[in-house]
Parts: C-alpha cells; structure tokens; sequence
C-alpha cells in the first residue's frame, strides 16, 4: 500500500466550478486525488477531470526547455511546426533576450497597434493581471483579452447594462434553496458536474422544480419539471414571451418593479407583440409550455434561473441575457438566498482573469481604459508619466486576428489559449497567424496555436505553481505548489517578470513598472490596492477557505449573494427587446443547425485532456444526430459523416441519439482531427463581439472510412 | 416535544437535539465509537456492525450510525456483550477479506485482539482485479461490501447508478448490471466510489500501477493499448464448491 508523501491542498484546473483538491503524491507524481467532504465548493466530490485529469503534467510530449524555431518564419508564409526537429533547445536567457529583442523591434517600428496579447483564463489572477499590466505599462496597447470573449462576453455586457456587475449573483451550491430554478443553454452535467450534482439534490432532495431551456435534450431533461426544446437562437422570443404572460397573467412583481427598477413602461411596452403563440412560431415550442413555464417560475417563492454559452454564443448574445435579466426584474426573483441570475463560468479562472483586467475595454476591477480617473490612478500604481496609458479601447480576442494585416496587429503573445482551435472559422483564423510577423507562445505542449510560434516558453502547470483562481461564483481559492515544475519549465508570473524587465530595458523607460515580485501574494496585494472587490483578499485569510468577492477590507467575511438592497449601478435597468433572427438561418443548402459545445471527458482545445489518458475514454470526435435525421439521410450509428458550413467542411463519426433534437446536430470542438470550429461562423454579436458558436448552419451527408483525419476503433461509452 | 434529550453514555450525562444519532451524540461527548462502513458524507445503513452499543431494556445491541438517541436512554460502548460482538465482526472480516490496504481495521484488530484463527475454515473472498477502463481498478478480494461506492453512485452524490450487488449471501459482491466492462455502463468516471472506498478495492490505476512497482516514467511511457487491457473478471468459485 501506497502512503502518500505529502498531500497538497489545492484547486482544480478545469471548470469554473473550482472543487477543492488534495493531491497525494509520491515521487513528484500525483497517483490519487481526493477531496474533502467539508468543502463547501463541492462537498469531497469530483468529476473525471478533477479527480483522474492529471497526468498530462508527465505526458512526455510536454515541452520543459524553452525553444527557439530554427527557421525565422516570415508574414505570409508562417507554418506550424509540431515536430521537435523544427526547433533547438535554448537557454531562458537566449529565449527570453530573443523574444524580447523581436518584441521591442516591431513596437519601435509600428506601435502600440502592432501588439497583442492573449491572456489565459487557464492561468491564475496573478499571471494575468502581470500580462495585461505588461502589455499595458510596456507597449501601451489595450490589444489584451483571453477566451471570455468567446464564452461569456455577452452574458458580462448585459449584466452591466442591466444591474452594473458581471458574475453569478448567488452561490451554487444555493440552488438547493430554491423553489423553481430554470436552466438554459447549459449542458450542466457535463460542463459543470459538480452544480449539476447539487441540481439533481435540489429536485430529488429538496422537491424543486426545475424547468429545462435548451435545444439539446440534455441529461438534466430527466429531472426536469418542464422541458422546452427550443431551435437555436429563440431564446428572446420565448423568454419574451414568458414575461408577456407574466404581464398579461399580472404576476409581475409589482413593488420590486417600483422600488428596485427603471424604464420598466418601454420594456412592458415591447413584451406586447411577444405572444406565446408568437414565440411558438418561432421556437417551435408549444405554447402551453410557455405560458407554464412563466406561471412556474414567477409565482414561486424563491426562483433562480443558471446559463451558460447556450445563451451569450450568439449575434444576439447581448439580447438573450438581457431577456433572461428581464424575467429575473420582472418578478422581482433576485437579491435573495435562492433566486437570481447566475451565470456559469465555463474556465477555472474566467471570472479571475476578467476580474484582473485581461480585457481589452477594462482595466482590473472592470475599470474602462478611456475613462480619465481609471488611467490615471493605474499609471500613478505602474509608475507612468502622466497620458502615457492607451486611452483606446482594445481589440477584443477575434479583432485581434482580424486586424493582423499591414499596419495591424504584428506580434502576438498567446500565455496558454489555443486560438487554432476555439476561434471561430478556422481556416481564416490560420490565414490571419500565418501573417502575423512574430509569435510567442507560452503554453505546456506545442498546441495547434504554439505550433506558429517563434519562442516557445514552457510554462509551469498548476500544481506546479502558487496563486490564486476565483471560481464561478467568485470564490478566489488558492493554487499551491505541489512540486517543482518539470524541467526548466518555470511558472507564468516569473517568466512574465523576466520577459518584462528586459522589455523595459530595451524601451530605456526612466521608471520601472516593477517586476521585482518575490511571491505572487505580491502581485495580488498590488491589484488589490486599486480593485475595491479584492481589497481585503489575502493569502493568509484564504488559505483553508476561499473568500467570494467583493471583499472590500481584510476583516470582510465575503459575499455569498448579490444585489440584497441595490443594484452596483442603482436600480435595475429593463430593455426592451426585438427578436433578430441568427446571422445564418437553415435553408435547403444547409438544412441543419450545428450547435458546438464541450464533453465530460475533454477540456476545450484539448491541450490538457487531450495529452491525458482521459483521451482514452473520449477518443475521437462524434457528431449527435436524431435517430429520425439520420434514417432520413441513411447515416448509421458510428458511421462516418461529412459535415460541411459556408466556411469549411470536416469528417467524423456519427452518434445516432435522441439526446439532438430533429433539425439540430451537435459536435464537441476539442478535435483537431475533426474541428469544430471549421464550420462555425465569425458572425459576432454586435455589442459583446462575441461569435455565434451554437448556431451555424450545415449539411450532411454519409462518407467513407478514408475520409477520415486519424480514425481510431470506436470507444464503448454507457453514459447519457 | 422537548429541544434536547437527555441521555447516559458510558455513565455520562449527554443532553443533545432529537434526531442525533447514538453515535454522533457519543461523539459530542468525546466518546469514540468505532465505525468503518459510516461516512459523514454517505447515508448510514449499519451494514458492518462494528458500531454497535448496548442499550439497557434493549434484547439485541443496537448499531450507533442509524438509531436515534431517546430521552432517559443508557448507553454502554464497551461493555462485554459489545466488545465481543466487534471482536467477531472483525475476525470474519479479517479471515475473509485482504484487509492489506485497510490500515484502520487492522489497527482496530489489534485494539480488540481479535483472533482470525478462530475461522481456520473461512473461505478467503478471491477475485483478480478488474482492469477494464483507464481510471481505476476494482479489487474485491479487498471489498468489505460496505456499500458506500453504490451509495454515492447513486442518491448520496451522483445519480448515476453504475453499481449494485450482486449475488447472494456469501457471494455478494459489488458490480456493473450484468458484469458488463465499467465504459459500457452508465459510469462517468467521476471517481466518487473510489474517494469513499475504506479498504482500497477501489484505487485509481496509476496508484495502482505504483504499488506494482512501476515508477511514473514507466507508468507515463505505457501506450493506450496497454492501458487498455480488457481483462474480464474471473468467476468466483461458489461457496458450495469450496
């Protein structure tokens, strides 16, 4: 028998849930991970990911000595170099002198608009808020944002808009206190496993009811109360139409309404043409369903509604969230133990690396960057003359390589993301890094993105490191070193310093930013001097238990639920709505609507679970189709299929199920054999610039075994 | 009804609210109970019997985990009576079951002095490990049957319902619905049997591996064929046969 040699206490990597971890290791080598049954996060339980997720920390493909590619790679004719044989191993000094040197040369000739950078919502708040801090102070450009962007940009802009903040407003393992909680766009059993235990408690412990929104019939449908299965992108047609039936019912909130909330006349006013059978029309759900699902959760005690990209991934994205916050205002179901409004993170750490100003809008503390106070007090905390912050706001993640052109973005640095893989429409994305003129990639493998790169800089993993993340619900947990990183690799926050000193060097700024941190308790002291909501977290009084922000001072015990006496901007903000049709709707050419989404074995663009032996369990790339769709057009269970959009076409194997819905086909994007994101359009919402990833258009039609990129024999799975 | 009860432990007066159990109230008065099939974290259904205390008025000895304190009750936890029943309980369970991985039963065989040879025909549980997914490895020559693993497959956590018994009597044992290999069930590798297993049946594969003596370079350097070895669980001879 085995006894650990220590067991280190720390947070799990993967989703927004943040479950708290005890890795037991021998050797340096995690063997088992527990966690404790006290843990108010998750109560000592794990999915696959937290609890077996970690081998890819010794996968013996991980790069643990910096690399220098050994051809110089020109715009326009970049490649991707996979193979070791296309890179020499190198110092950090040579690596970080070289990066450095390509850096400063590109910003001295074109600018501050020829820099960008991808922050990671995979890296801890001290990582990021030391890479936008460096983008910023150095090469004054707000060109900074990480993967939100793709995930819940829109769900942030219309909090704002609405209520002036951009998180859940409860606490999940809450969900459990509410009478009715209505989910939507969110596959919770597999994205988030751990709130969708607590869900399943809720209903069959606790005798809520819970009311499912989504075009996937989904694991969560069993438990369900009511089930809507609405097509892609209604969602503002049928939420609208729940709150005309709450006016027309006259179940609204009437003293809520009057006291808590503005421009309610102009919203009620556009609810009028949303008539159930209206909605019907248009989502294809029963009208009844409707009008239940509306009396359900307005006359409840307590009702929360939970989303995730389902809802934000649109060119509507904006709209959608704001028709859901509309419901929560109307009925008053919000500022209390049990209702509200709560987004779910999708990343470890995206509330994190939003809150430490990884965005290219926002300064941390979601300070926006062309207001005249907030550059002024970051340029008095980094040292800067005064104007010499970009006013500008930034490019968001998909302008970034938009702009890579001629007096564009040049240079990027990308700490962990793999863009190749999450953007949208790929093929032009792989144009747009084939132009770019320098690449920097820090990152654990050589990804689909990396592969681009000039440098290579091998970056710690999260056991590897200390710092903090902030989960869904704003928890900021600790992250603890386990052991030493592999290799040479070195954590983010060192290798950010070291790049940065010789950044500043070179540019011979009079003063330095300061870079001289000696522990990253340092770095989040600094952020949390200007960011009122991290002004009293400290290491010292999160060490065994998270606090959830905001934590204005250090006695502060945190703060599990939002908005009990008044919105962060005042009162809440009604808008009125129209329904705008997705930019791509099926038609005879391309009769079907992909959704895109993630599995319970995998983590986005597979960097981590694809070199894990999780890989074993969900090996290839499956496409769902309703039983009655693939008779129609002869595709067989694990048959293969060609999947084709306007942008690019892809082969995979089908899976035959009626977890689709007729009409509507959904493929996991962690696949390079097979991606995803090939087919999925860049349409962007207007106001959160956020792509419309769950609603392309396709056709399909059956193919052959050779068509196939990588084929491996078909994986048993028993699971929902 | 009253908002405490008012009960004797061990000649100790215990006031504590309707609804604890002996157990947790023994507890509350630093009164250690010995358990090993309850956890704070799974439904208690006093399958092992090791926690077992003698109420005055009561004909059999009643399991601590599950019964109630009532008002006026005597408790003893280590009078005779008791202290040989644990002592059986845990000369069965040794002269059956591989205790190797289970430190804390083992410890408690030695504070009672309980004596497997008392069982010189006792049947050792055989099974060869079932190594059919790439997570975790079940050994039932180590399984106790405490339940747990089934209860937070299903209602104490997950909902999933991947295991039950199987078999009878002897022959109980924990499996998937007709033994069919774990990635076929309704498994989703969420590994919460394997965090509340107390004897190591249930251990993830790369301790396992460990154990054998592979160091983490051999264990990383194994290819996915040979992770994926499908070996089918051995039949168990029945207890008529032996």
């Amino acid at each position: 028998m085995l006894k650990a040699e220590k067991i280190v206490s720390t947070t799990c990597p993967y989703c927004g849930v943040g479950c708290n971890l005890q890795l037991h290791i021998q050797d340096d080598f995690i063997y088992r991970v527990t966690s404790p049954f006290d843990s108010v996060v998750n109560h000592g339980n794990l999915c696959v990911k937290g609890r077996f997720g970690y081998d890819y920390i010794y996968n013996k493909q991980r790069v643990t000595t910096p690399l220098i590619r050994k051809t110089r790679q020109a715009p326009g004719s970049r490649t991707q170099a996979f193979d070791r044989s296309e890179w020499r191993d190198a110092t950090w000094d040579e690596a970080l002198d070289y990066a450095a040197d390509r850096l400063v040369e590109i910003y001295q000739r074109d600018g501050s608009q020829a820099m960008a950078v991808y922050c990671c919502a995979k890296a801890t708040n001290e990582d990021n808020y030391l890479l936008q801090k460096m983008y910023r102070a150095l090469f004054r450009t707000n060109n900074v944002d990480h993967c939100t962007r793709l995930c819940h940009a829109a769900s942030v802009i219309a909090l704002q808009m609405a209520v002036g903040s951009a998180a859940m407003s409860n606490t999940a393992a809450e969900v459990v206190e509410s009478d009715v909680f209505m989910l939507t766009g969110s596959n919770v059993s597999e994205n988030h496993p751990i709130i969708a235990l607590q869900m399943k408690k809720a209903v069959q412990k606790h005798g809520a009811r819970l009311i499912v929104v989504d075009p996937r019939r989904i694991e969560m449908v069993n438990y369900a109360a009511l089930y809507l299965p609405i097509k892609p992108g209604s969602d503002v047609p049928v939420f609208s139409a729940m709150a005309h039936v709450i006016l027309k019912e006259n179940l609204q909130n009437t003293q809520f309404i009057s006291e808590r909330t503005e421009n309610f006349e102009a919203f009620a006013a556009s609810m009028e043409k949303f008539t159930p059978e209206y909605a019907e029309t248009i989502s294809g759900v029963d009208r009844q369903l409707i009008i239940d699902a509306a009396r359900m959760y307005a006359t409840a005690g307590k009702s929360a509604i939970y989303w995730a990209l389902g809802i934000p991934e649109s060119t509507h994205g904006t709209a959608n969230a704001l028709s859901l916050i509309n419901l929560a205002l109307v009925t008053g179901q919000i500022g209390r133990r049990g209702t509200g409004l709560n987004p779910l993170r999708g990343q470890n750490n995206v509330q994190g690396s939003s809150d430490s100003g990884a965005m290219p809008w926002h300064y941390p503390g979601y300070q926006t960057v062309d207001n005249e106070q907030n550059a002024q007090r970051w340029e008095k905390t980094w040292n800067i003359e005064p104007g010499g912050l970009n006013r500008q706001r930034g490019l968001t993640t998909t302008e970034i390589l938009s702009a890579v052109h001629p007096g564009g973005v040049q240079a990027l640095y990308i700490m962990g993301e793999n863009p190749m893989m999450s953007e949208p429409n790929l093929n032009h994305t792989r144009k747009k890094m084939e132009e770019l003129e320098f690449v920097v990639a820090q990152d654990l493998f050589i990804n689909e993105s990396g592969a681009f790169a000039d440098v290579f800089l091998p970056a710690a993993a999260f056991a590897e490191k200390d710092g903090t993340f902030t989960n869904t619900d704003r928890r900021v947990q600790r992250v603890r070193q386990a052991f030493p990183p592999r290799g040479e690799a070195r954590a983010d926050w060192q290798i950010i310093c070291d790049i940065a000193k010789r950044i500043e060097k070179r540019l011979g700024r009079p003063q330095s930013a300061y870079w001289d941190y000696t522990h990253p308790s340092e770095i989040l002291a600094e952020m949390g001097s200007n960011v009122p909501d991290y002004a009293g977290v400290r290491y010292a009084n999160i060490d065994k238990v998270g606090l959830q922000t905001p934590v204005p001072t250090e006695d502060h015990p945190g703060t599990a639920y939002l908005y009990t006496n008044d919105f962060p901007r005042g009162r809440g903000k009604f808008h009125p709505l129209e329904y705008v049709p997705n930019a791509e709707m099926p038609d005879e050419e391309y009769p079907f609507v992909l959704s895109t989404g993630r599995v319970l074995e995998h983590w986005h663009g597979g960097t981590m679970t694809r070199h894990s032996w999780m890989d074993d369990l969900f090996p290839e790339a499956l496409m769902e189709i309703n039983p009655a769709d693939a008779a129609r057009l002869g595709i067989n269970d694990g048959g293969p299929v060609r999947v084709t959009s306007r942008r690019g076409s892809i082969v995979l194997r089908a899976r035959v199920t009626p977890k689709a819905n007729p009409g509507v086909v959904f493929i996991p994007f962690h696949f390079w054999e097979a991606a995803a994101n090939i087919l999925t359009t860049d349409a962007v919402d207007p106001q959160a610039k956020i792509p419309e990833y769950k609603a392309g258009v396709v056709r399909i039609a059956p193919a052959f075994e050779q068509e196939m990129t990588g084929a491996v024999p078909a994986q048993p799975r028993g699971r929902y | 009804m009253s908002d405490t009860i008012n009960l004797i432990i061990d000649g100790k007066q215990v006031f504590v609210p309707p609804g604890t159990t002996i157990l947790a109230a023994a507890r509350e008065a630093g009164i250690e109970i010995p358990t090993i099939c309850f956890h704070e974290a799974t439904t208690s259904n006093a399958l092992c019997r090791i926690c077992v205390v003698e109420v005055e008025g009561s004909r059999v000895l009643v399991p601590s985990c599950v019964a109630n304190v009532s008002e006026g009750m005597k408790v003893q936890t280590q009078s005779e009576r008791v202290m040989r029943s644990r002592r059986t309980i845990l000369e069965m369970l040794e002269s059956t079951v591989d205790l190797s991985d289970a430190p804390e039963i083992q410890s408690m065989i030695t504070e009672y002095k309980a004596e497997p040879d008392r069982y010189p025909q006792a049947k050792s549980r055989i099974s060869t490990p079932i190594d059919d997914n790439p997570m975790y490895l079940r050994d039932y020559a180590k399984c106790i049957l405490c339940w747990r693993c089934v209860q937070v497959c299903a209602e104490d956590a997950q909902y999933t319902y991947a295991i039950n018994f199987s078999g009878r009597g002897y022959d109980t044992q924990i499996s998937t619905f007709y033994e069919i290999p774990m990635p076929e069930s309704t498994c989703v590798f969420c590994g919460q049997c394997v965090g509340v297993c107390p004897t190591g049946a249930l251990k993830p594969k790369r301790q396992w591996l460990m154990e054998l003596g592979r160091t983490p370079d051999e264990i990383m350097d194994l290819t996915r064929s040979e992770r994926r070895n499908r070996r089918r669980r051995v039949e168990v001879p029945s207890n008529e046969q032996a």
